[in-house]
């Protein structure tokens, strides 16, 4: 028999206590897969965030330490100063990067950090039960937007990737999406040259990473996956940013 | 005689369906009957004779409840 | 012992620092411990550390907690308002026990305040800061000397209990200079022997072990309980074994001042005042300020008819000068705030009207 798939060596063999249709699931594991296919498992350290995936440390098997709240680029800063030479990353929500965070991810861009960001854009604060993010959609409905977001009372919605990608410490910066196989199968590739320009040690990458939050938006999950393709994905358009020649 | 197994674990399984949602032949389902220790219908596959091994299913799962192996 | 050079007070908490085997630092300026800073950027690169400005003192404790957990020896130093920003990130470090050492060059507040000294952040240090059931241990130098003797067992104090040790000085003790004694540089540990000295740090499991994990966010308040009980008795064990303190001239005196940090000088010129005026005056210097010496108020003579706190603040220490006196003794203050200093005369006028003479 042969092997055509299986869950990565990389991931700890527990279930995850994520909601159903979690799109965390898929991004945790494409992550793990890269770390495990490159032989860099035993060489990482990871930074989870304060979130959902706060339990990040629980499934992937590695390294990890928790995070206060925004903070991880930060953390990953002190981490990257004591091992030059080992594979750091962080792997944040929206919240947590593009809200109370968003100070320490422009500077870990701006001092081109040598690590690596993920950075899980569902358009809503998951964990804390469905409040409005900075990336949440003009009209999107939730518990404290709930005639829907105005760009009146609380602007249009943040793009990280373009922001960070003005910076010259930033490197790699990539926008992809996990609504379907064949985006997953691209996350996975932006995933691998973000690994590789850390590798390379050439400055900060970034990849932020569209995803759906089925139990905030109300929504089933295979229908989130089609409200992103709809309305998230016209509005952060997918695409790389910018790219280092060495991993081109 | 089938050349692709898709093996579900039906425990971790959460009956998310969006590896239903991704078959390009439409060979999966859930479960009607079997309910896990979660309380999910699993989700199973109807026709093995038909996977075209593209591995979809296995590549949405957010669960890591799906293998897939050729037999030689 | 090495050479005895006249130093800075920031630059020589620096210094000793970096001979005490720290290698990190993170920080970001503020009046009055800029020289810390600096003198770390000047150095650390050089010696095989590093040194990173941070975007905040936000960033800054997060930094150091990063360099925490990976297993180096890291220093942090802020003042006042500085430090406020700092209590989320000492709460965690304390929380996720990993150690570091943190100089806070205290100032007048509240708020953004004085950027002349201050005492007024004792209940920040001893009484939390930040949220939850867990205590800084704090220790309190009066001299240059003394700080800078203190810095290689501050470092060894957070390693043992793996949390973070405040070294609690003041405006006036990081800018004054005086003649120190460094001590003899001791070696850092290489990046290769982390993993001996420190085995739960953040080194990359090499495949060889299992997987760190550094947490503070227990989700079954039956684990987190037992936790804090468990953290609780490393704190009982510091009640017994870090206490520190200093008396001086306590037979037969009518009037103990309790003071620390350079405010202690002070009071030592004020009780030879006193003396040529016939009083008899003795002091309590308390050097571990948490956990804090209750048992000195023990040593204090029949003689003595009144207790004096006194502090660059509205009074925050006398809380524990009444704790470790026990209602024994009537306790006031004395004190000046918002960044000036209090003189020897002050004092002494204020000892006499504790006591009712002229």
């Amino acid at each position: 028999m042969k092997t055509i798939f299986e869950y990565t060596k990389g991931m700890l063999p527990e279930e995850t206590t994520y909601c159903p249709g979690c799109t965390h699931g898929i991004a945790h594991r494409l992550i793990m897969e890269v770390l495990e296919e490159k032989e860099l498992l035993g060489q990482t350290i990871g930074v989870a965030p304060v979130g959902c995936s706060i339990l990040a440390h629980q499934y992937m098997d590695i390294d990890m330490c928790e995070s206060t709240h925004g903070r991880a680029p930060a953390i990953a800063t002190g981490i990257r100063r004591v091992h030059p030479d080992k594979i750091v990353f962080t792997y944040q929500g929206d919240g947590d990067l593009a809200s109370i965070g968003v100070g320490e991810i422009v500077h870990a861009a701006h001092r081109g950090e040598k690590f690596t960001t993920f950075f899980i854009n569902n358009a809503i604060y998951g964990m804390t039960g469905g409040q409005m993010a900075p990336t949440s959609l003009i009209g999107q409905k939730t518990t404290t937007s709930i005639d829907g977001r105005t760009q009146e009372l609380s602007g249009k919605p943040l793009r990280m990737a373009e922001m960070l990608a003005t910076i010259d410490g930033a490197v790699f910066v990539e926008r992809v999406s996990l609504d379907s196989p064949g985006n997953i199968r691209k996350t996975k590739k932006a995933i691998k040259k973000a690994i590789e320009v850390q590798e390379k040690r050439l400055g900060f990458s970034f990849i932020e990473i569209l995803s759906t939050c089925p139990t905030n938006w109300g929504y089933n999950p295979v229908k989130s996956l089609e409200w992103l393709r709809e309305n998230m994905i016209p509005y952060y358009p997918l695409g790389n940013l910018i790219c280092p020649e060495e991993v081109k | 005689m089938a050349k692709i197994l898709v093996k579900f674990s039906e425990e971790r399984c959460k009956g998310c369906e969006l590896c239903i949602s991704v078959c390009p032949v439409k060979i999966l389902k859930l479960h009607e009957t079997k309910i896990n220790s979660k309380g999910y219908h699993p989700a199973c596959v109807t026709d093995t004779d038909k996977c075209i091994c593209c591995c979809n299913c296995a590549v949405m799962c957010p669960d890591g409840a799906i293998s897939v192996y050729k037999k030689d | 012992m090495s050479e005895k050079v006249l130093m800075k007070g920031n630059e020589a908490f620096a210094e000793a620092a970096i001979r005490s085997g720290c290698r990190y630092y993170f920080g970001y300026p503020i009046t009055p411990q800029n020289e810390i800073t600096e003198y770390m950027a000047r150095v650390l690169n050089n010696v095989g550390g590093a040194f990173v400005q941070a975007e905040s003192e936000l960033a800054a404790i997060s930094m150091a907690y990063g360099g925490a957990v990976a297993g180096g020896r890291v220093l942090i130093s802020s003042s006042s308002p500085g430090i406020a920003l700092m209590q989320e990130g000492l709460s965690f470090i304390a929380s996720t026990e990993v150690p570091l050492v943190i100089v806070n060059v205290s100032r007048g507040g509240p708020g953004v305040g004085a950027i002349q000294p201050g005492q007024a952040d004792y209940y920040q240090a001893t009484r939390g800061g930040g949220n939850g059931d867990y205590h800084l241990i704090v220790l309190a130098p009066s001299s240059i000397q003394e700080a800078v003797d203190m810095m290689p067992r501050a470092f060894a104090i957070s390693e043992e209990y793996r949390n973070p040790v405040m070294i609690l000085a003041d405006g006036m003790l990081g800018q004054m200079m005086e003649p120190v004694t460094l001590p003899e540089p001791i070696q850092a540990v290489a990046l290769e022997d982390i993993p001996k000295i420190k085995p739960w740090a953040l080194t990359g499991t090499k495949g060889a072990r299992p997987r760190n994990v550094i947490k503070s966010l227990y989700l079954k308040p039956e684990l987190l309980e037992k936790n804090i009980l468990r953290m609780q008795e490393k704190y009982d064990k510091a009640k017994k074994v870090l206490i520190e303190y200093k008396t001086d001239r306590l037979e037969d005196a009518e009037v103990v001042f309790v003071a620390y940090g350079s405010t202690a000088r002070i009071v030592e010129e004020a009780i030879d005042l006193l003396a040529e005026d016939g009083i008899k005056a003795g002091l309590i210097r308390p050097i571990s300020l948490w956990p804090y010496p209750y048992e000195a108020f023990d040593e204090i003579d029949s003689a003595t008819k009144v207790l004096i706190s006194v502090e660059l603040s509205q009074g925050q220490m006398i809380d524990d000068v009444k704790i470790g006196s026990n209602g024994r003794y009537p306790v006031s203050l004395s004190g000046r705030v918002g960044g000036m200093l209090i003189t020897p005369p002050e004092v002494v006028a204020d000892a006499k009207k504790a006591l009712g003479v002229k």
